[in-house]
């Protein structure tokens, strides 16, 4: 007489989402609320790291060759180069090109036109792939034969490893406080819900049901809840972000702030929403059901 | 079979419910079990339906050692026993049928054992054709005997009726109390918790008196008399 089925606890679950009308809203309200809070600072965090990783791009230094090198030499050297660790490209620049460089933008170009080539050095312009190891690359360059000096603002890229690092941290502990509040939020709001049946729980309970039987419907009720709220969420979190980035883009004529657009990370978003609805849902009816289940 | 010895169940505020009692129910019998209110009774129930553990002595149930029974072993218990209940504990937004449906696929009957086994208990209950009502829309004699179709449809070895007519007027209260002398002539054993002096001496059945957590007698055909308690 075993006759157990997944579908008649799918059915159990979607039957009790409509008798209790009232508690699964406010389920799923708290679950769009928590995820439209969480996923606002995640994209918020992703941004800020798109950003912060242009602008580690940008981080170069110059290392300058020896005058007496001949363009062969020049040639050897870059390739010695291009084999130190965290190299990620590196750019010959000529004295003239050095020269043209200096002089471009400049007001007063005339006062230089006799400037002899030679007063600038053959250089490099070398672009590390992690601005963590940036001094140790820096070192490694300078101790090649052929390199005299170099230039590399040190402390800037210290500054961006800094920012990077407490902004990752600050990023992970804020997204690990919003789970652990929302699970606890909509643990709650399930108990509520699982009080009001609390009575059905210990017919159940004395009519010879198991545990598993008894909380597979509320799972599944979760579970439903859980992916509702996350698709909700999914579509609010893009209308929201997608107002934010119009608006960001018509106020910021100077381009500072760069905005991801929304289609590159919506699929990424989605996912990120259902398995946290799937997660806090299923999660938190499972949670909430354990008090009751001690019959 | 149901046998206690010695038990003693003391709940942790303190309170001494049961002070060592030795009670031993065969198949097929027909107990009450009668005592006034804090005597210890709820408590037995609860022995026996494992809510609560013994302090000391041995509890059997069925061919479960309570004292020994591991968590997943206690719904497999329970569906050797039927309980009924003073309030009913019917489910309202269910049907009749689908009440006593619950209670099947609780054990994992199959649809067709349902329509097989359901018109056939309702029907010994007294409540043929009242399958599509819902608890709200019967008395509460009827809804007595919905929650007795439901203890029954599992078939049971034992059913355990806790005051089940605490609710009732003395007409639906013999009628209920008679039906359950019948289900117990088909073979079910059956405990019946009251209070009601009336109908525990019109049926002469074995009884089982207690107070203060003690057993101060135990007849067959007995009274529940002014003398014992």
């Amino acid at each position: 007489m075993k006759h157990f089925s997944f579908g008649y606890f799918v059915q159990e679950g979607v039957r009790s989402i409509g008798t209790h009308g009232l508690m699964s809203f406010a389920a799923v309200c708290m679950i769009v609320a928590c995820l439209l809070i969480m996923g606002s600072f995640s994209l918020v965090a992703v941004n800020a790291g798109h950003m912060l990783g242009d602008l580690q791009e940008e981080n170069a230094f110059l290392a300058y060759v020896d005058e007496s090198y001949d363009q062969t030499q020049c040639d050897a050297l870059e390739a010695q180069i291009e084999t130190v660790p965290n190299v990620a490209s590196v750019t010959f620049i000529s004295k003239e090109e050095a020269k043209e460089n200096y002089l471009q933008g400049r007001e007063d170009v005339e006062l230089f036109t006799d400037l002899p080539d030679e007063v600038f050095r053959d250089r490099f312009s070398i672009h590390v792939t992690d601005i963590e190891a940036f001094e140790d690359t820096v070192e490694q360059v300078r101790a090649l034969t052929g390199v005299v000096n170099i230039t590399a603002a040190v402390e800037i890229a210290e500054g961006f490893v800094i920012v990077s690092q407490v902004a990752s941290a600050i990023a992970i502990i804020l997204i690990g406080i919003l789970v652990l509040v929302s699970l606890f939020i909509i643990a709650n709001t399930i108990k509520l819900a699982t009080f009001t049946r609390r009575e059905e729980i210990a017919i159940m309970k004395m009519c010879g049901a198991t545990n598993s039987f008894i909380r597979w419907p509320f799972v599944v009720e979760g579970l439903i809840l859980g992916i509702l709220g996350a698709t909700i969420a999914f579509f609010l979190q893009w209308g929201v972000y997608s107002l934010i980035s119009t608006a960001i883009v018509e106020y910021n004529a100077a381009s500072l702030i760069v905005v991801l657009p929304f289609g590159s990370m919506a699929l990424r978003v989605y996912g990120g929403f259902l398995l946290a609805g799937v997660l806090i849902g299923a999660g938190g009816s499972s949670i909430a059901i354990r008090k009751f289940l001690q019959v | 079979m149901v046998r206690l010895i010695d038990v003693k169940k003391e709940y942790d505020n303190g309170t001494k419910a049961i002070k060592g009692i030795n009670i031993r129910i065969d198949d097929g019998e027909f107990v009450f079990l009668v005592g006034p209110s804090g005597s210890g009774k709820s408590t037995i129930v609860k022995l026996i339906t494992g809510e609560v553990k013994a302090t000391q002595g041995r509890v059997m149930v069925n061919g479960y050692n309570l004292n020994k029974i591991h968590n997943r072993q206690i719904p497999y218990m329970r569906r050797t026993l039927g309980v009924i209940f003073q309030d009913f504990r019917l489910i309202e937004k269910k049907t009749v049928n689908q009440n006593l449906e619950f209670a099947m696929r609780i054990i994992g009957a199959s649809p067709r054992e349902m329509r097989k086994r359901i018109p056939y208990v309702l029907n010994l209950v007294g409540l043929d054709g009242k399958g599509d009502r819902y608890p709200n829309q019967m008395s509460g004699g009827e809804q007595q005997r919905v929650a007795i179709a439901r203890a029954l449809v599992n078939n049971p070895s034992m059913i355990i009726a806790d005051e089940p007519t605490g609710n009732l007027d003395p007409l639906r209260s013999l009628e209920i109390m008679t039906l359950l002398e019948q289900i117990n002539e088909m073979g079910t054993t059956m405990l019946v918790v009251t209070h009601e002096r009336e109908l525990v001496d019109r049926f002469s059945k074995r009884v089982v008196a207690i107070d203060s957590g003690r057993m101060i007698s135990d007849e067959t055909g007995g009274y529940y008399s002014n003398e014992t308690l």
